[in-house]
């Protein structure tokens, strides 16, 4: 991660989609797979790891001159696994199917390497405005990804989206997509797109800069 | 407590329901450490390893956790006790045999935040498995997880022979591949239960 003073978009943007993730940096990729059948699904599961992420990253980042360099990843263990616990009494309050669906990856958003990353990597050093700023982009990112993969799993392996039937009668779902391997192929296409669009910039760049010396 | 026979516990670990080819789990060491086949038979049985550890330490801290009435802090004692008990195995290791550390030292810090075996002991707790059925699926989720990991790097071994378009290399090649795999162990459905 670049140690360089970045505006506080910048902050916020770059975990949309330079620094995407799922597409990019390829963490958390567990939950990415295994939740995503349907879209509600992996919408829950990205706005529970993006409220994971900021509530750890904010406490890691005011309690980091306290937390002694050498307990630092047992400390971030527990602070992650104590919101970790309240998300999943808060999603099995708010909606005991949607507490069955997700099943224990609710649980383990614990070891999603993603947040224990962020907080190592970003929270453990800075103040908690930029860490709101980081966790919130990095969140939006990461649910965004989920809800691709989870919106193509869905709309062609039960022909529905958000569990509203969006085709007549007779069409006929992919089954496979909404089986576990689906989850594997809709993630590379998603994949093989953002490394076209990655390759085309990088292209067009390089493209203007020879034209440009 | 479950009444499924030991036998098709371990099947359905190994295979109906592979922990990384049906569950998602331990997917980043599986990308990881699947280039090469030595690696991968060396962390299947790392990873087998400490899941029947961990499967242990689960039992026990589930039974003591009921005992007190405290299921709310399952999780965080669930990965503080894996954690610290897996690095006390590795200490242990390093003096007792050197040859089976050097073989699966550097995996073994690795491991212990590997979502298969949070997930492994999540699971056994919410299927309501005794001793021995839980010490036969963790048997069987490790022989699972390694079988997986021996057949990617199989495939990606010989994938380095292949003309792969420059675009697909690396993590989507990767998960394509696995997505083949995990269609081919969609026949075992059935088996065990």
């Amino acid at each position: 991660m670049a140690l360089r003073e970045v505006s506080s978009t910048e902050e916020f943007v770059k975990g949309l989609w330079r620094d995407n993730p799922v597409f990019v940096q390829v963490l958390g990729m567990c939950p990415a797979l295994a939740v995503s059948n349907t879209a509600i699904n992996a919408l829950t599961m990205g706005l529970a790891t993006t409220f994971v992420m900021l509530m750890a990253g904010l406490s890691v980042s005011v309690l980091r001159n306290w937390i002694p360099r050498e307990a630092r990843i047992v400390s971030y263990i527990c602070i992650i696994a104590t919101f970790v616990t309240s998300v999943d009494y808060i999603i099995m309050a708010i909606s005991l199917e949607l507490h069955r669906s997700l099943g224990a990856f609710i649980a383990l958003i614990v070891v999603n390497c993603l947040i224990l990353g962020r907080a190592e990597a970003f929270a453990s050093k800075r103040g908690p405005g930029r860490v709101t700023l980081d966790a919130l982009g990095m969140g939006a990112g990461f649910t965004f990804a989920l809800l691709f993969i989870g919106v193509v799993r869905e709309i062609l392996g039960s022909g529905s989206l958000f569990g509203v039937e969006l085709f007549p009668d007779g069409f006929q779902t992919w089954t496979i997509m909404v089986l576990p391997s689906g989850g594997f192929f809709a993630m590379a296409i998603w994949l093989l797109l953002v490394n076209w669009i990655k390759d085309r910039e990088a292209k067009a760049l390089q493209r203007a800069t020879e034209a440009g010396s | 407590m479950s009444d499924a026979s030991h036998w098709s516990i371990f099947l359905n670990a190994a295979l109906v329901n592979n922990f990384v080819l049906a569950y998602f789990l331990g997917i980043c060491p599986f990308f990881g450490v699947s280039a090469r086949l030595e690696t991968a038979v060396r962390m299947g049985g790392a990873v087998s390893f400490v899941m029947l550890v961990a499967s242990v330490c689960a039992f026990s801290i589930n039974l003591l956790l009921e005992a007190v009435g405290a299921p709310y802090l399952r999780i965080i004692s669930y990965i503080l006790v894996i954690a610290s008990t897996v690095q006390l195995v590795e200490m242990l290791m390093r003096k007792l045999s050197p040859p089976t550390f050097r073989a699966m030292g550097i995996y073994l810090p690795l491991i212990t935040t590997n979502c298969a075996i949070l997930g492994l002991a999540l699971f056994q707790t919410n299927k309501g498995y005794g001793f021995t059925q839980a010490v036969v699926y963790s048997l069987g989720a490790g022989a699972g997880f390694a079988l997986a990991l021996v057949l990617m790097a199989g495939v990606r071994e010989k994938l380095d022979l292949a003309n792969v378009p420059k675009l697909v290399q690396g993590t989507a090649a990767a998960l394509i591949i696995a997505g083949i795999l995990s269609m081919s162990f969609m026949g075992f459905a059935g088996l065990g239960r």
